[in-house]
């Protein structure tokens, strides 16, 4: 016998509307959020790029000029591909050294243990990135601490401020805590039989590492790495008072474009580069992450 | 207030509801006299607007400075482009930049009358290329200083320390500083060169010359800094030498004790300047005015002259012979005494130090680029 609808089609698809206008308007203040902070000002940086600026005024103007000018000039790409460069060692670094912490953190230490670090790592970001990068120069100047205890064992002094050292101890101070959060997420939800699976069938410590656990937890990992190398990519702080803005960075060229002449235009063919390699780098990240037979 | 109060020593409810409507009543009386404290909008490098320099005029006067503080020409000249007028009471400019700030309609006219010009120090002051406009005033020039080798007495001998070769001196490989500003460095690139007075006239070659002369410097540099950065390397050792600035910033390490100096080299140095002038659309012209004339009298000279974030020379007799007065020391470290042989004015007669100017044939963005260049190299 057939059976009447409960709800007829009209009905329906009235009730799909509603669900539709109560779905959006929930949906609505992140569009409207996006729009606004996110779409809007980056339309408006693409369109300033190809203003152009008269005594001091940028003036509205569809011209490549800029585009032009920054792309013929020799320190631009040196800039563009010095702080990939840094970027990158930034990321290696980050990894490296976060990552036995995070083993520690995800399969040694206790649930309390583990909260309380994670606690701590949070910590840092209570407090002014830039006041913990000037807190560097006591520790890394020349009659600073490292020096002095260096010198007690008859070493040094070496020079650590405006170097690379220093650029990359900035970017260290910058994104290790977050790195060794998102490695130590990542690595506590693998399921811990897997590890021990492992060892009861004679893989080795580094093996099990190697072929389990940096598997199981790539997606975190990747994401944590991918997190690393935005901030470094785009950090002025670290460059410009570690590095002593030796062999300068994009974010230090943005500011020295914008301080001469006020070439803002100029500036936001830079940021632009900057967006698109970080998109670049971001999608590509994600793509590895996500790729099948990829986990956490 | 009633016995009962004044017997039991605190206060009933009468006397708090009359308390509390004195209050109420007085309140329009004390907002108005709030009210009539005029803030005067002034774009300044950092310090001018500070306690040291303008808290004696504010209490005379029942004003209130109120700072946009900038770094450099160009950043004071594209705030004021993407202000409306009238936004700036006050503009303190460097003194290369007044030209532009006239040409583009920034500042307003000056009476010269108003202005101590008979007590100049030096002749240069009363006509200061680009304040004037034909027999117009526009702007009124306030204190200078030297830029040139900048030096820790611990790495540098005086002698050492007496020509822009010092900057190569082996021993100071990777602790040579740049003020990170192309203009102060490449003038003193150029003076090393030989330019002498035509330091910004740089004709093709000799400014070929002058990035080659810069570029050979590069090894010799450990970092460029903002002003901050400047006075840390300098204090904490990690920078002997600086390239690109004076006594403005060694002048202030110095009365803390660090050994640390700028002297004019024998190939000269750059003088900059700074000068007050009105903003066009101002409706504070008065007490702008009287303030002007307040920082030119001897006591604002002085206080100029020992300002906290970065000293100046004074400009006018009056301001020099009361310095002289009251703080012999600062007088006699920054040379300002008669007969002293680093008398800025004597230094000026001599023909050792040139006024800090924009590129004359090429383009503050041409300086610009080969600086991002440099940096790279």
């Amino acid at each position: 016998m057939p059976v009447a609808p409960l709800v007829s089609g009209d009905d329906m698809s009235k009730t799909k509307r509603r669900i539709d206008v109560y779905a959006m308007t929930w949906r609505l203040p992140i569009i409207l959020w996006q729009a606004l902070f996110f779409v809007g000002p980056i339309a408006f940086m693409i369109a300033m790029s190809f203003f152009l600026v008269k005594n001091y005024r940028m003036t509205e103007a569809f011209e490549f000029v800029n585009w032009q000018r920054m792309f013929s000039r020799g320190f631009f790409w040196d800039s563009y591909w010095h702080t990939l460069f840094i970027a990158s060692l930034s990321t290696v670094c980050a990894m490296c050294l976060a990552f036995p912490a995070a083993y520690m953190l995800a399969f040694r230490a206790s649930e309390n243990t583990r909260r309380m670090a994670i606690f701590l790592l949070i910590l840092p970001f209570f407090s002014s990135y830039l006041v913990r990068t000037f807190s560097w120069f006591v520790i890394l100047a020349e009659s600073g601490v490292v020096n002095a205890m260096l010198g007690w064992i008859g070493l040094g002094p070496y020079t650590m401020l405006n170097t690379t050292f220093g650029t990359l101890v900035g970017y260290m101070t910058l994104t290790l805590p977050l790195v060794v959060i998102l490695q130590t997420l990542s690595m506590a939800n693998i399921d811990k039989t897997l590890v021990e699976a492992a060892h009861n069938l004679g893989c080795k410590p580094f093996e099990t590492i190697w072929r389990v656990v940096i598997p199981l937890a790539k997606t975190g990992l990747i994401i944590a790495a991918v997190f690393c190398f935005i901030l470094s990519f785009g950090d002025f702080v670290a460059p410009f008072y570690l590095g002593g803005s030796q062999d300068p960075t994009l974010p230090i060229l943005i500011i020295d474009t914008t301080k001469s002449g006020q070439q803002w235009p100029r500036a936001a063919v830079v940021a632009i580069v900057m967006m698109l390699t970080l998109f670049a780098v971001a999608a590509a990240g994600i793509g590895l992450a996500y790729r099948k037979g990829s986990s956490r | 207030m009633s016995d009962k109060t004044s017997k039991r020593g605190h206060l009933n409810r009468r006397d708090i509801l009359r308390a509390g409507g004195g209050v109420l009543l007085s309140t329009p009386f004390v907002s108005r006299a709030w009210a009539q404290t005029t803030e005067i909008n002034m774009l300044a490098w950092y310090g001018h607007a500070e306690p040291d320099m303008v808290a004696a005029f504010e209490a005379a006067n029942n004003v209130k400075f109120v700072p946009k503080y900038y770094a450099g020409g160009d950043n004071m000249l594209a705030l004021i482009a993407q202000s409306p007028p009238g936004t700036y009471d006050l503009i303190l400019s460097d003194g290369e930049f007044v030209q532009q700030l006239n040409a583009a309609g920034y500042i307003q006219e000056m009476d010269a009358a108003d202005y101590p010009f008979e007590d100049m120090i030096y002749d240069d002051f009363t006509k200061f290329p680009g304040h004037w406009d034909g027999d117009k005033l526009y702007s009124m020039i306030l204190r200078g200083g030297h830029l040139g080798v900048s030096y820790n007495k611990n790495a540098m001998t005086a002698e050492e320390a007496s020509s822009y070769e010092g900057f190569w001196k082996p021993e100071l490989k990777g602790k040579v500083g740049h003020f990170d500003w192309h203009l102060p460095s490449l003038g003193m690139m150029s003076l090393k060169n030989g330019n002498g007075a035509r330091l910004f006239d740089l004709d093709d070659a000799q400014w070929q010359a002058v990035q080659a002369t810069t570029m050979t410097l590069r090894p010799q540099v450990g970092g460029f800094f903002d002003y901050g950065g400047t006075f840390n390397g300098l204090k904490n050792g990690e920078m002997q030498a600086m390239v690109g600035i004076g006594d403005w910033i060694t002048g202030v390490l110095e009365r803390d004790g660090a050994p640390v100096a700028s002297v004019i080299p024998k190939e000269g140095g750059i003088q900059w300047t700074e000068s007050y002038s009105i903003g066009v659309g101002t409706e504070k012209e008065a007490i702008v005015k009287e303030f002007i004339r307040y920082m030119m009298s001897p006591v604002g000279q002085v206080k100029s002259a020992q300002m906290l974030a970065y000293p100046g020379f004074c400009v006018t007799k009056g301001g020099r012979a009361l310095l002289n007065e009251v703080d012999r020391a600062e007088a006699t470290r920054t040379g300002q005494v008669d007969g002293m042989p680093n008398d800025p004015i004597t230094l000026l007669e001599e023909g050792r130090i040139h006024y800090r100017d924009v590129p004359k044939q090429q383009t503050l963005e041409d300086w610009n680029d080969f600086w991002s260049e440099y940096k790279n190299a």
